[in-house]
């Protein structure tokens, strides 16, 4: 087998993946600390003030990393799902559910900090508009999940229904994206282009980019470690956890 | 691939395209009947119905804006470039309240004017620093360029 193939199925497998991810979640806190210094320090102390908004625009260097991250876990989760539906291996159920409440998170900061810019720039804390209704039908997805995954007694059924769940709820993902380009929104358009030139100084975008990288880590290292906990928890009938338990209580 | 796992696909496969469907046409169907806002030229079409509440999207007209001296009273004409409306508020307006600013008021009309309970402003997608907006504003007023319009989704 080819020697890739055969590391990612050997990934598959909980005591190797436990062990795996345990190597690299210190690293990845590592890189989001140092990331999020140098994004937050170049957001909120070198970039140049906006002409319209003079320095709460800056509230963005948060706001639209989590807003990104709110609709990349949520993508997670469903691949993850869908996996898990279909192959029924168990370390995607694992990484589906445990993706949930950090993309949950995310997507409240998101909603959090929109409203207290909202309030003096708009002049509003909340308005029934596309974009916010959307965002907040993701949070309410992702709280349904996490919802559904702790109503059910067996885990492994648990994480197959919430899975379902995550799944169905995909449709919702381009709704959010679009929402600002299908409707009038009160909510701008998308300043960040994948496509054709960005509407941001140069300036301003390179912290926000910075930024999106670094939640991009706590959002794997959060996974990582929970992942872990829940791997250990689902197995700890068998020997390699119990051998790890065993090994955990020799260092204290 | 084994045909459980096959079978399990096609079931997926199947109800998430019949998810997806529905949603699609939802969306189409909202996209043509749900309205945030009304401009100024649809409110003199009648497109809405008198005494409704309902929200007036436009940008605020240069030089238009008239606050009372002993209250919080503003009058203020917005235009969607092809109709003006006269605005009346009492109140706070937020920061990005200016002239050539789009906003989006909520209240309804009384003799021809809009009197508003809420005054929105709304934010357009460009950030630019400070100095840059004044090198260009110079840069216009040098060449008499005149402003350009402000990015628009009405």
């Amino acid at each position: 087998m080819n020697p890739l193939v055969l590391w990612f199925h050997k990934l598959g497998s909980p005591p190797y993946f436990y062990r795996f991810a345990g190597r690299l979640v210190p690293w990845f806190w590592a890189a989001a600390l140092i990331l999020g210094a140098i994004g937050l320090y170049g957001g909120l102390v070198l970039a140049p003030k906006d002409y319209q908004q003079g320095d709460a625009y800056r509230i963005i260097f948060i706001h639209v990393p989590s807003a990104w991250m709110s609709l990349f876990i949520y993508a997670f989760m469903a691949v993850n799902g869908f996996i898990a539906l279909v192959w029924r291996i168990k370390l995607s159920e694992t990484l589906a559910m445990a993706a949930a409440p950090v993309g949950a998170a995310f997507t409240f900061v998101c909603l959090a900090t929109g409203a207290i810019w909202g309030k003096p720039m708009w002049g509003t804390w909340w308005t029934w508009d596309a974009r916010l209704t959307s965002e907040l039908v993701l949070l309410f997805l992702y709280l349904g999940v996490i919802g559904l995954y702790h109503a059910i007694e067996d885990r492994r059924q648990a994480a197959r229904a919430a899975a379902f769940l995550a799944l169905i709820g995909i449709v919702n993902l381009p709704i959010v994206h679009f929402s600002v380009k299908w409707w009038n929104t009160l909510h701008q358009g998308s300043t960040v282009k994948l496509f054709g030139p960005s509407l941001i100084d140069s300036r301003m975008l390179w912290p926000l980019l910075v930024m999106a990288i670094a939640t991009k880590f706590v959002f794997a290292a959060s996974l990582l470690s929970r992942a872990r906990v829940d791997l250990l928890e689902l197995e700890s009938g068998k020997e390699w956890a119990r051998a790890e338990a065993d090994a955990a209580e020799g260092r204290a | 691939m084994n045909p459980t796992r096959k079978r399990r696909m096609t079931v997926i496969g199947l109800i998430l395209a019949a998810v997806g469907i529905a949603t699609a046409l939802g969306v189409v169907a909202l996209t043509q009947n749900v309205t945030y806002l009304y401009t100024p030229v649809e409110v003199l079409q009648g497109k809405v119905p008198a005494d409704a509440r309902f929200r007036l999207g436009g940008m605020v007209k240069a030089d238009s804006i008239k606050r009372a001296t002993d209250s919080l009273k503003v009058e203020f004409v917005t235009t969607d470039g092809d109709a003006d409306m006269t605005v009346e508020y009492h109140g706070i307006l937020p920061d990005l309240f200016r002239e050539k600013q789009s906003v989006i008021a909520t209240g309804k009309m009384d003799n021809g004017r809009f009197v508003a309970t809420e005054v929105l402003a709304k934010h357009d997608e460009t950030y630019v620093p400070r100095d840059v907006a004044d090198a260009m504003a110079k840069a216009h007023a040098k060449h008499e360029v005149k402003d350009a319009p402000a990015p628009q989704k009405q």
